[in-house]
C-alpha cells in the first residue's frame, strides 16, 4: 500500500528532525492502564478512547495519546533535563458519521527541562514551525497560567477560586460560576431555602429528618459543605469591574506584541496579574531570538481551554485557514502539573507537542485533502 | 410480505403494543402455542416480528429490520447518533418513565446538578478517588453530564438493583428509570430538580438504512395512513 508507505515515510522524515533537534527517540505502549487515564481525565476519555478488557489486568485502553505513557516512563528515572521523541497509533473514537479518522499516526517531541521554561517553550514551537514551514498554516498560541493567575487575582473567597479554576476547561460551567459569582444570577431558590431552613431548624435536625445516613459519603462531609454554603452565601459578590477584567481577558485576541501590551494594561489594575504577564513577555523575547515572527504571531487568552485539559501554561495550534472543519495539524503546550501527578511527589517543568503527519502529507499533496 | 416489524415479545409491552395498532385498525396477533414467538398481523402488508425490547434497537441500527417498537430510553442509549439511524414514527404513550439522577435523600446539601459537581470535587479530595454514579445507560448519562459540566465523577455498570448500590457502598448516586418515585424513596435517595435525563416512553421507530424500495415505501405509507402517524 503506497498510501501506508508514504504516510510512514512521512512520519519519519518528522521523527529525523525531532532527533536532529537532539531528542532520543522512545516507544509506549498500545494497551495502557486505564485507570491512570481515568483519573487524569475524568469519565469523557471513556466516550473518546476504546475501552478493552484483559482478564488478568483489568480494564485497559487503546493508546489515546503520548504524553501520559512518556510522562510515566521519565518520571520512573529520565535523564534530567530530557528531550524526548516519539511516532506512532493513537486510537481515538469519533462521532458517527463525522468521518474523522480513529486510528492515526503522531509524531511527537517532548522536553523536560527546569534550566529555562520560556526557552523550552519557544524552542519547542520554534521546531514545530520550521517542520511545517512547506504549509499554509495558521498558527495560535495561548497560554492557560494567564487566566488562572487572573482567577488568583479576583477579591472573593479561596472556595469560589478554586470552583473557578476547577472549571477552565468547560467554558460554559465557568460562565455559569462567574454569574453567580459576581450576582448577575441568583442562587437557585433550593439553595435560599436550604439557608433559611438551616438558619430556623439547624443543619443536624434537617439531615436526620431527611433520611438515614446511607453510602460512603458521611454525615460529617454533609456537614462540612453545608458550613460551606453558609459562608459561600456571606460571600460578597466579586465586583463588576473585576468581572469586567477577567472577561476581556478571556476573550483577549490580537498578534502577540499587542496582547502583551494590553495585558500589561490590565496589570495597572491586577498587579496579580504581572508575573503570568512577564512570563509572556519572557517567551515572546525567546520565540523571537528562536527565529519565530511574532509581530504576526497570534495570541488567544482562551486557545486551549475547550481541548486540552493538562495543559496549565503555553499552548500552541497549527490548522488550516480555510478548513476549520479539519482537527489541528499539529499541538502542544506545557504540563508542569501533570508530571506532579503522574511523578508521585516529583516534578519537572515540561512541554511539548505532536504533530498528525496524515493531514501533512495530505495538505501537501494539494492542499484540498 | 414487504416491511418487517418487531415488536416486543412478552409482558405489558407486547400487549400494550398490540392494543395500541388494534385501537388504529391494524389486528396483530400470536399464532401457534403461548411460547411460540411468532404472530401475524391482518390487512397489511407487514411481516411482524416478535423480538426482546432490548435487541429491536439492535436490529434497527442494522437496518434489519424496517420498523420497530421499543422504548426511546433503549434507542437512545446504543445507538451512537440515534437521530441519524432511526426515526421516530409515533410516540405510543404508554411504557412512560423517567431517566433521572437521584442521590440520598439524607444529603440536604445536594438539590441540584451543580452541588452534585460540587460534591464530587470534595468528593474526591477526601477519599482519592472520584464520585460513582451506578447506571446501565452509560452513554445517556455520561452526555448529560458532560452537557451540565459536572465533573471528578465515574459511572459505574450496574444492571439491576441499581437502587440498592448506594446502601452497599458500591456507588454513591445513581441514574436509573423511574416511573413514580417509590422505589428511590423506599431506599432513600431523592431525584435531583434538574436531574432528568431522559423521558422515555415506547416509540414506533423507522430504521433509516433499511432496504426501501418503491415496494416497502407503499407498505410504509399505507401503515402509517392506518395508523394515522404523521
Amino acid at each position: 500500500m503506497s498510501g501506508k508507505s508514504a504516510l510512514r515515510a512521512e512520519a519519519a522524515r518528522l521523527l529525523a528532525l525531532f532527533v536532529a533537534a537532539g531528542a532520543t527517540p522512545v516507544e509506549a505502549d498500545l494497551l495502557l492502564p486505564a485507570e491512570t487515564l481515568l483519573d487524569l481525565y475524568g469519565e469523557d476519555i471513556r466516550a473518546r478512547a476504546y475501552v478493552t478488557h484483559d482478564p488478568d489486568r483489568g480494564e485497559l485502553m487503546l493508546r489515546p495519546d503520548f504524553t501520559v505513557p512518556v510522562v510515566q516512563m521519565h518520571m520512573q528515572g529520565g535523564a534530567d533535563p530530557a528531550r524526548y521523541c516519539y511516532q506512532g497509533e493513537v486510537f481515538r473514537t469519533q462521532a458517527a458519521g463525522s468521518g474523522r479518522p480513529s486510528e492515526y499516526l503522531q509524531v511527537g517531541y517532548e522536553v523536560f527541562d527546569r534550566a529555562d521554561p520560556t526557552r523550552a517553550d519557544a524552542e519547542v514551537f520554534a521546531l514545530f514551525a520550521r517542520a511545517l514551514g512547506a504549509l499554509d498554516l495558521r498558527a495560535v498560541t495561548g497560554d492557560i497560567s494567564i487566566v488562572s493567575a487572573a482567577i488568583d487575582t479576583l477579591a472573593t473567597s479561596e472556595a469560589r477560586k478554586a470552583a473557578l479554576r476547577r472549571h477552565i476547561w468547560r467554558p460554559r460551567r465557568f460562565r455559569a460560576l462567574i454569574d453567580r459569582f459576581t450576582g448577575k444570577q441568583p442562587a437557585p431558590p433550593a439553595r435560599a431555602a436550604l439557608i433559611a431552613a438551616m438558619a430556623a431548624k439547624g443543619g443536624e435536625g434537617l439531615m436526620a429528618k431527611a433520611g438515614p445516613e446511607i453510602g460512603l459519603r458521611a454525615r460529617q462531609e454533609v456537614t462540612e459543605r453545608l458550613e460551606a454554603l453558609l459562608a459561600d452565601a456571606a460571600t460578597p459578590p466579586i465586583p463588576a469591574p473585576q468581572a469586567e477584567v477577567l472577561s476581556a481577558i478571556l476573550t483577549l485576541k490580537a498578534m502577540m506584541p499587542d496582547a502583551h501590551e494590553q495585558l500589561r494594561d490590565i496589570c495597572v489594575d491586577l498587579p496579580g496579574l504581572q508575573p503570568a504577564v512577564d512570563r509572556l513577555e519572557a517567551r515572546m523575547q525567546a520565540l523571537g531570538a528562536a527565529g519565530v515572527d511574532v509581530a504576526h504571531l497570534p495570541f488567544e487568552a482562551s486557545f486551549g481551554r475547550t481541548t486540552m485539559e493538562y495543559y496549565d501554561g503555553f499552548v500552541f495550534g497549527f490548522l488550516v485557514p480555510t478548513r476549520p472543519d479539519l482537527p489541528l495539524v499539529a499541538s502542544g503546550g506545557r504540563y508542569d502539573a501533570l508530571t506532579r501527578i503522574l511523578g508521585a511527589g516529583r516534578a519537572i517543568p515540561a512541554v511539548g507537542g505532536v504533530i498528525r503527519p496524515e493531514l501533512v502529507l495530505r495538505l501537501a499533496a494539494g492542499g484540498a485533502p | 410480505m414487504t416491511i418487517r416489524l418487531a415488536v416486543p415479545s412478552k409482558g405489558r409491552l407486547m400487549e400494550k403494543t398490540f392494543g395500541w395498532f388494534a385501537e388504529r385498525g391494524v389486528e396483530m396477533r400470536r399464532t401457534g402455542s403461548e411460547r411460540e414467538y411468532a404472530a401475524a398481523v391482518d390487512g397489511v402488508d407487514v411481516e411482524l416480528m416478535l423480538l426482546s425490547a432490548g435487541e429491536i434497537p439492535r436490529e434497527l441500527a442494522a437496518g434489519r429490520i424496517h420498523l420497530g417498537v421499543t422504548g426511546s430510553d433503549l434507542v437512545q442509549e446504543r445507538i451512537p447518533a440515534w437521530d441519524q439511524t432511526v426515526e421516530v414514527v409515533a410516540p405510543m404513550g404508554f411504557g412512560h418513565a423517567d431517566l433521572v439522577i437521584a442521590v440520598p435523600a439524607f444529603w440536604i446539601d445536594v438539590a441540584t446538578l451543580d452541588d452534585l459537581d460540587a460534591v464530587a470535587a470534595a468528593f474526591r479530595r477526601q477519599h482519592g478517588f472520584r464520585l460513582r454514579v451506578a447506571t446501565k445507560y452509560h452513554r445517556l448519562v455520561r452526555d448529560f453530564l458532560r452537557e451540565a459540566g459536572v465533573a471528578d465523577y465515574q459511572l459505574v455498570d450496574s444492571q439491576g438493583a441499581t437502587e440498592g448500590t448506594v446502601a452497599h457502598g458500591t456507588a454513591e448516586a445513581i441514574a436509573d428509570i423511574t416511573s413514580t418515585g417509590e422505589t428511590l424513596r423506599a431506599n432513600h435517595l431523592k431525584i435531583l430538580e434538574d436531574g432528568l435525563i431522559h423521558r422515555s416512553e415506547a416509540t414506533l421507530f423507522r430504521a433509516r438504512g433499511a432496504d426501501w424500495g418503491a415496494v416497502e415505501k407503499a407498505a410504509l405509507a399505507d401503515l402509517v395512513a392506518r395508523i394515522g402517524a404523521a
